[in-house]
């Protein structure tokens, strides 16, 4: 009785994507004409970027990017609330083996070249390829090295709520602002500069930096909680 | 020739998909995984999709390989070793 009723609701749902999705003319010219030329053609006229990604995913799809980094947010606060325990002392996570001295140097060496990358790939996320998600993720992965290489290497968890909080904070604030001046959300209002300069597209290298802090505190945060877990 | 290069990219990455499927031994599973992601991270490069390689490469080769890593530390490491403690304790 029971598999019957799921197997009847399964049809119905079956049924209802089945008639939105048949009514999509996917590759047909209706379809890919339109919205695309738009914005190739506005991404150069109208916000002077150079990278057309980074133009569609935070101006044209602001929105969505605000709906993604909240999924990430998300994310990490749910992992950080099943593993995180409050300790008095950091130190204690389990050590396989001590790392040896050229881990250590090698490491010591390599992270401010890893953070300098990451800070690289979101300040210019706007002229060249990459932006916020990348260089966040590559911030995070060199502290990642340099917990993995120091046993006693810790990052403030505070700190890190604090940076991310206020991250997520001017975004939106940043949307409101575009909301208040000209109508719509996450809209440009800054001037918009000269193509290929570090100083253009108006508010999306701004949004791109808040994004790359807020994802390197995130990543951070969760790679900091999975390694100190222990039961 | 770049479609001789794409078709030895995609046999190495299916490969290793396989590979990480069948070997019973998790850490080199995860690394086979890893070598997909960087696989997939260099195809899309070629094609030129280089926000996406950069997002690839960061994510599903360094972070991802190295939380699957920590976590086999945190637990077993081969496949049937929980299986067995479990048998030997009961």
């Amino acid at each position: 009785m029971k598999k019957l009723i799921v197997i009847l609701l399964l049809a119905v749902l079956a049924w209802d994507l089945g008639v939105i999705f048949l009514g999509l003319n996917f590759g047909n010219e209706h379809f890919t004409e339109g919205v695309k030329d738009q914005y190739l053609e506005k991404t150069v006229t109208e916000l002077n970027v150079a990278n057309t990604v980074t133009s569609i995913v935070v101006n044209f799809r602001g929105f969505d990017t605000l709906g993604e980094v909240t999924v990430l947010f998300l994310a990490a606060t749910a992992l950080g609330g099943i593993l995180y325990k409050k300790r008095h002392h950091v130190g204690e996570r389990s050590v396989l083996f001590p790392s040896s001295s050229l881990v250590m140097s090698g490491s010591k060496l390599l992270f401010p070249a890893i953070i300098l990358l990451g800070v690289y790939v979101f300040v210019h996320g706007h002229l060249s390829p990459g932006g916020g998600f990348q260089g966040g993720t590559i911030i995070a992965t060199g502290f990642l090295l340099m917990l993995l290489a120091y046993d006693n290497y810790s990052v403030s968890h505070n700190l890190l709520s604090i940076i991310e909080s206020l991250a997520g904070i001017f975004f939106v604030v940043i949307g409101l602002l575009g909301f208040m001046n000209h109508g719509t959300f996450l809209e440009n209002f800054l001037p918009t500069g000269t193509l290929n300069n570090l100083f253009s597209g108006g508010v999306i290298p701004i949004v791109y930096i808040l994004i790359g802090f807020k994802v390197a505190a995130e990543l951070t945060g969760v790679i900091y909680t999975v390694l100190h877990e222990k039961d | 020739m770049y479609l001789i290069l794409f078709i030895v990219l995609l046999i190495i990455m299916l490969g290793a998909a396989v590979y990480a499927v069948v070997q019973k031994d998790l850490l080199v599973a995860v690394i086979a995984t890893g070598v997909i992601s960087l696989i997939l991270a260099i195809l899309f490069y070629l094609l030129q999709a280089p926000d996406v390689a950069l997002t690839e490469a960061a994510i599903g080769v360094a972070l991802t390989t190295i939380i699957f890593v920590i976590t086999i530390r945190n637990t077993v490491r081969y496949e049937d070793e929980h299986d067995k403690n479990k048998k030997s304790n009961s």
